[in-house]
């Protein structure tokens, strides 16, 4: 924009910002993929929540590298904390709704303790794997 | 017993904190400080809070600085390692070959906080190998799955990072690791 008068720092952060961008819309893609290769949707939501939270920081670190002065880049910082406040939520509320429900491969799991100490207080509807009486073998 | 109470300023600012987080980020969104957007994000703000009025914060110590910005600096580490782990495990879950194996580990947390589990269960999704899937207040106990551990060994070592992750927050919060007496007779009541 400002053509020939730009200085050699505005190229550098132009640069930089562009590389960032770029990563960061790989790290998102190689998230998606993850999406659709991982095996079950426990493991489908990490790739929801890190690669794809990361790529997002790094193209909003690169949007504000780019823009510098302008207003946006406080839109940009708040882009990025709330996505970081929110990606663990969701991971929580639809991980807990997959284990309670089919979203698991049972057979790949090594372990499974939140299956031997089932929720006694609030069950859910698939009470019908553990019986509603619960008792300890 | 006779002598008067001081007037309690820390409970008064503990109280100030949501309201001046509300006004920033209005001030944000608007993307220029002018005291017109102060003061209109500050009546939002006392809307906001006297419609959904928040639970006092728990606790009494306020940040340690230093410790913050030891444990900020390890969970920005942590988010970056654990994002290329998972970007690499689910490439190489695209190739044909026995998929990836996985735990569901439960870990007992040893603040009593629910302020703390908050914490830990936040940022312990961002950190590398889990999702926490369910965290009982009432049991202290997260229970996270964690993706690509196949064996006791990674159990055991997420288990440590638990522990370690946890250490971190209570340091930064300026708690002593185990809550005195008193302190979680204060939390349970409420």
């Amino acid at each position: 924009m400002t053509g020939p008068a730009e200085t050699g720092l505005e190229i550098a952060l132009d640069t930089v910002g562009t590389v960032l961008i770029v990563l960061g819309v790989l790290l998102t893609l190689v998230a998606s993929v993850g999406l659709l290769s991982l095996p079950d949707v426990l493991s489908r939501m990490h790739a929801a929540t890190k690669p794809q939270v990361v790529g997002l920081l790094l193209v909003v670190v690169g949007g504000a590298l780019h823009l510098r002065t302008s207003v946006d880049v406080w839109m940009l910082v708040l882009v990025g904390a709330f996505q970081l406040v929110t990606a663990p939520v969701t991971a929580h509320v639809v991980g807990r709704l997959a284990h309670r429900g089919d979203g698991v491969r049972r057979d790949l799991l090594y372990v499974d303790e939140l299956d031997d100490s089932p929720d006694v207080a609030d069950p859910g509807p698939d009470t019908a794997r553990t019986g509603p009486d619960g008792e300890p073998g | 017993m006779s002598r008067p109470t001081p007037p309690d300023t820390a409970g008064l600012l503990r109280r100030a904190v949501p309201v001046v987080w509300l006004v920033l980020v209005w001030v944000l969104l608007w993307g220029t400080f002018s005291w017109a957007n102060v003061l209109g994000g500050l009546a939002v703000a006392l809307l906001v809070l006297a419609a959904f009025p928040l639970p006092p914060a728990p606790g009494r110590g306020w940040l340690h600085p230093l410790a913050a910005l030891r444990a900020v600096g390890r969970f920005s580490a942590d988010l970056v390692v654990s994002s290329l782990q998972v970007a690499w495990q689910a490439l190489q879950a695209v190739l044909p070959g026995p998929p990836i194996r996985s735990s569901v580990v439960a870990v007992r947390l040893a603040s009593s906080s629910e302020f703390v589990m908050a914490m830990v269960v936040e940022t312990l999704s961002l950190v590398p190998g889990s999702v926490v899937i369910e965290a009982r207040p009432e049991e202290r106990t997260v229970y996270a799955h964690v993706l690509g551990a196949g064996d006791a060994e990674a159990v055991a070592a997420f288990r440590a990072q638990v522990r370690r992750l946890e250490a971190d927050i209570v340091a930064a919060l300026g708690r002593p690791a185990a809550p005195a007496a008193g302190a979680v007779a204060e939390e349970e009541v409420t």
